[in-house]
């Protein structure tokens, strides 16, 4: 069989692939789509659902609802919430990046001994637990807290600072948690960044900014793109933080279909937001993908 | 590589000396709120019947049932709170242990002695008991004094704006703006639900935030001066914070209670029989009210509280409040959709 | 990859400021974890004095230190399995083009996109469909999942641009794959893989919500425990268990960067 591996490059790939493949399509796969005939099934009286009928409902209360008087009306309050949480995940995927990608290079350019315990380094302080990484951001954004204070006590403020419970808060917080998701992908594909390269664009006239966009940005593009989608996604189901440092008077998407197996008890209405989610997210990446690929066959033509 | 095959196997190793045991007689597991049992008096049982006990935690009723309804097994006691027990029963998800045929069942102070949801006492047996009302700092608050009533959380003073936090939960704050208004809780009626989502949509901006974590820190600290809390809760904060004082709205107040519930398939029914039964002991259910600073529903245990808790009006409720009580229910589905719509309109 | 000449890092003067703000703002909450950890008073915003005496509390709470250990051996083991199919994977998804390529970047991000708390209740109906029994290997099997698209990104980031012809001179110079594999490939992708298990572990050493459902009855883990403290207050150990955490995972960092240095 080795052989037989050695000589078919597709097979070859196959294996490779295949593993990995296999576990998350056993794994996931197959119970979401026990979660996709969820949806399609009415809810249970008390929670949970009834297995034997079928009903679209969860669907049609997306984008539906009855106003008092029985008429159907078009409701955007889901669609609301989830256009919040999509912007939420593209301003910390921004700040992330602008955040990371100075130190990603930072760390790619340390000698071979460091950039390791660096790769630890960013990543030591998420061995604690989210919550209590939260309450102490908490007590550091109060008014009257620890920056609050510091801040009144050096005599540069003469207010309080509010920013506990404002979105500001919450860009804090977000972006801290996914630090590292974004930084190591951008190290990963830096450190292989010959820097004789750059000396050369140097030595060439470029200044730092040229050297910089025509040299090193487009070789971490590929770690650019992993973060990004690490960063976004993720982002995109966060609650626990936006809840805890944004004073929870807006929903996030994460917040609804929880809810929807939580309080409300709504089994096929929660399967059925989290298909409409992964409907946008997957189409949002063909279209790119599908982009990609034809602007670099254009390129070729 | 040879370092990562041996940290593996370190950790296979491991697992197979630390994972869930073969179902042995004297083992007990307990499904349970967090911090809701104090480690001494389980340790007390340890010793004192053999039985070994682990404990899980869940943080709500809704992801216990969630997760009891998509099948979950393996857990010999849990927790619920009252309206929860109705569901499971409904759904044929509790062991009968008959509770009223154990030993320790005639301690049970009426009415906790039969429920609505269970009135023989089949399924189930009481443990804690509280309510939901609100906390203020005495010190804080104009005329040093509030009225008991719903209007001073949801049309707070002009000085209190921006200081008032009302519990992060759905049922919490549908109930006290239903009590308020004076409706049933669990009405399925758009127009009541219309006129709830108006007077929280009004309360809002004069909201600091919805919050059900770190209320007890948060009062202590000063941060806020009236705050939507359980009773234990509020008792613990009078410990630090000697101002504090707890109302009774005269509209009506949740009144809540935790019971013993065996899920269907228990491994060890009878040693979780056994554990209830402790637990229906004076002496063993003072010790777990002095812990969780909530009331329990044993006679005779009031020797063996703690002071503190005796003269907390928090949680030894003065006897004139009892019509204010409004005992828990399981709302209609129609209902907790209504309940649903208005929470997303008021947060979206 | 040895680096001829001086090191380019004088050229980009704002890279070490700004990276040492970076770890500022990633260790400024750690700071005050570990302060309040030592805090006596039981109420965090209060200062009362110093005291070591949550640490004493958190090891005499049997729950929480299995909880804790539990949450270090289901992500070490998440993380390796992991890892180790991530990198099968990018190895095999990096040389060119193929039919089916798009269904898998759409395979691997789906644990990404679905909702945790619907993959949640999703992966324990199946397991209750399917019989297996709930405890700690099925959380394990729910973490590999996740872990293997936060470590194949990493990965596949590091290989994409990386120059092929390395790999087929590898392929000439070795007489067999698996050397080929050991001695030129592997080394290369170094920096990936570490990335890619290392955010595998930390993701699975935070889940809370998938962990929660699949857990069976013992094996609860950290992120359970404390989450489960909400209802009634987070109490002051966790600080402590935090601060243990972070002493044990400098620990293990230290202990293998020395084994690293020794070996050279």
């Amino acid at each position: 069989m080795i052989d037989y591996l050695r000589r078919n490059a597709g097979a070859r790939r196959a294996a490779l692939i295949g593993p990995a493949m296999m576990v998350i399509g056993v794994f996931m796969l197959v119970p979401i789509g026990l979660m996709a005939y969820v949806s399609v099934l009415e809810r249970g009286e008390y929670g949970g659902v009834e297995w034997q009928s079928l009903s679209l409902d969860a669907y049609a209360s997306f984008f539906f609802e009855r106003e008092l008087d029985g008429t159907l009306v078009v409701n955007t309050d889901y669609l609301q919430i989830f256009a919040r949480s999509f912007g939420l995940s593209a301003v910390t995927t921004v700040l992330a990046l602008l955040v990371g990608f100075p130190t990603a290079l930072y760390m790619a350019l340390q000698p071979e001994r460091y950039r390791n315990l660096l790769v630890f380094l960013v990543t030591i302080p998420f061995w604690t637990n989210l919550l209590v990484r939260n309450y102490a951001w908490i007590l550091l954004l109060r008014n009257n807290g620890l920056i609050d204070g510091a801040l009144a006590r050096l005599g540069i403020t003469s207010e309080p600072i509010d920013v506990l419970y404002t979105p500001l808060a919450i860009g804090i917080g977000l972006t801290y948690s996914f630090l590292p998701f974004m930084v190591l992908p951008i190290y990963a594909s830096l450190e292989k960044l010959d820097f004789r390269l750059v000396e050369a664009a140097f030595d060439l006239g470029a200044d730092r900014t040229r050297a910089l966009a025509r040299v090193v940005i487009p070789l971490a593009m590929p770690g650019i793109v992993a973060g990004s989608i690490l960063v976004f996604i993720p982002c995109l189901g966060a609650y626990v933080t936006p809840e805890l440092l944004g004073g929870s008077k807006s929903m996030m998407i994460g917040n609804l279909i929880q809810a929807q197996f939580g309080a409300s008890r709504n089994w096929p209405f929660g399967a059925a937001l989290a298909f409409a989610l992964l409907a946008l997210v997957l189409g949002a990446m063909m279209i790119y993908a599908l982009k990609v690929r034809r602007g670099t066959s254009e390129a070729r033509a | 590589m040879n370092r990562l095959l041996r940290l593996a196997a370190a950790g296979l190793a491991a697992l197979l000396w630390l994972g869930p045991a073969h179902a042995q007689d004297k083992e007990l597991f307990i499904y349970n709120w967090s911090n809701y049992l104090p480690p001494d008096l389980i340790k007390r049982f340890e010793q004192e019947t053999g039985i070994k006990v682990t404990l899980d935690v869940y943080d709500s009723n809704e992801t216990m049932l969630a997760k009891l309804q998509a099948g979950a097994t393996g857990y010999d006691l849990v927790v619920p709170s009252g309206y929860m027990v109705r569901t499971m029963i409904k759904q044929g998800l509790a062991e009968k242990i008959d509770a009223k045929s154990l030993s320790n069942f005639k301690n049970v102070r009426p009415p906790h002695d039969t429920p609505e949801f269970d009135p023989d006492s089949q399924y189930s047996a009481p443990y804690m008991w509280g309510t939901t009302g609100i906390t203020y700092d005495s010190e804080k608050v104009p005329g040093g004094e509030l009225e008991h009533t719903w209007k001073e959380f949801f049309e707070p003073r002009p000085e209190l704006e921006g200081k008032v936090v009302a519990l992060n939960d759905q049922v919490e704050v549908w109930n006290a703006a239903a009590y308020y208004l004076g409706f049933d809780k669990c009405t399925a009626d758009a127009g009541e639900a219309q006129k709830i989502l108006e007077l929280l949509e009004k309360q809002k901006p004069k909201l600091a935030m919805y919050q059900s974590s770190g209320t007890i820190d948060r009062m202590v600290a000063r941060e806020v001066a009236v705050h939507h809390q359980w009773n234990g809760a509020s008792h613990r904060v009078r410990k630090k914070l000697a101002s504090a004082r707890y109302l009774y709205p005269k509209e009506g107040i949740s009144l809540w209670g935790d019971h013993f519930v065996v899920p269907k398939g228990a491994p060890h029914m009878d040693n979780a029989k056994t554990f209830i039964n402790w637990m229906l002991d004076p002496k063993n259910a003072a010790e777990a009210s002095n812990f969780t600073g909530y009331m329990n529903a044993i006679a005779g245990s009031d020797q063996y509280l703690d002071d503190a808790i005796k003269t907390d009006p928090a949680v030894n409720m003065p006897a004139e409040y009892a019509s204010r009580l409004r005992p828990s229910k399981d709302c209609s589905k129609e209902s907790r959709e209504l309940r649903d719509k208005v929470w997303t309109k008021l947060k979206k | 990859m040895s680096r001829p000449g001086a090191n380019p890092l004088w050229r980009f003067a704002g890279v070490r400021p700004l990276a040492a703000l970076f770890f500022a703002y990633l260790y400024l909450p750690i700071a005050v974890l570990l302060a309040l950890s030592f805090n006596e008073n039981r109420i965090a915003t209060i200062w009362t004095g110093f005291s070591a005496h949550w640490y004493g509390v958190v090891l005499a709470n049997d729950d929480m230190l299995r909880a804790a250990f539990n949450s270090v051996v289901i992500a070490t083991v998440a993380s390796l399995a992991g890892t180790f199919l991530a990198t099968l994977a990018a190895i095999g998804t990096s040389r060119g083009r193929f039919r089916g390529q798009t269904a898998v970047a759409g395979v691997m991000a789906m644990p990404l996109v679905v909702p945790e708390i619907v993959t949640a209740v999703a992966t324990l109906l199946f397991f209750v469909l399917v019989g297996f029994k709930l405890g700690l290997l099925t959380v394990m099997v729910a973490h590999t999942v996740f872990c293997i698209p936060f470590a194949y990104l990493p990965i596949r980031a590091r290989i994409e641009g990386m120059d092929p012809t390395l790999g087929y001179a590898a392929a000439d110079l070795y007489a067999n794959e698996w050397q080929a594999f050991r001695r030129v490939t592997l080394p290369l992708l170094w920096p990936g893989i570490l990335s890619g298990a290392v955010l595998a572990f930390i993701i699975s050493l935070d889940d809370f919500v998938i962990s929660y459902f699949v857990a069976g009855a013992g094996a609860t883990t950290l992120p359970i425990f404390i989450f489960g403290m909400i209802r009634i207050g987070v109490t002051p150990e966790v600080n402590a268990i935090s601060a243990i955490m972070l002493v044990v995972s400098i620990a293990m960092v230290s202990l293998s960067w020395l084994i690293g240095r020794a070996r050279q």
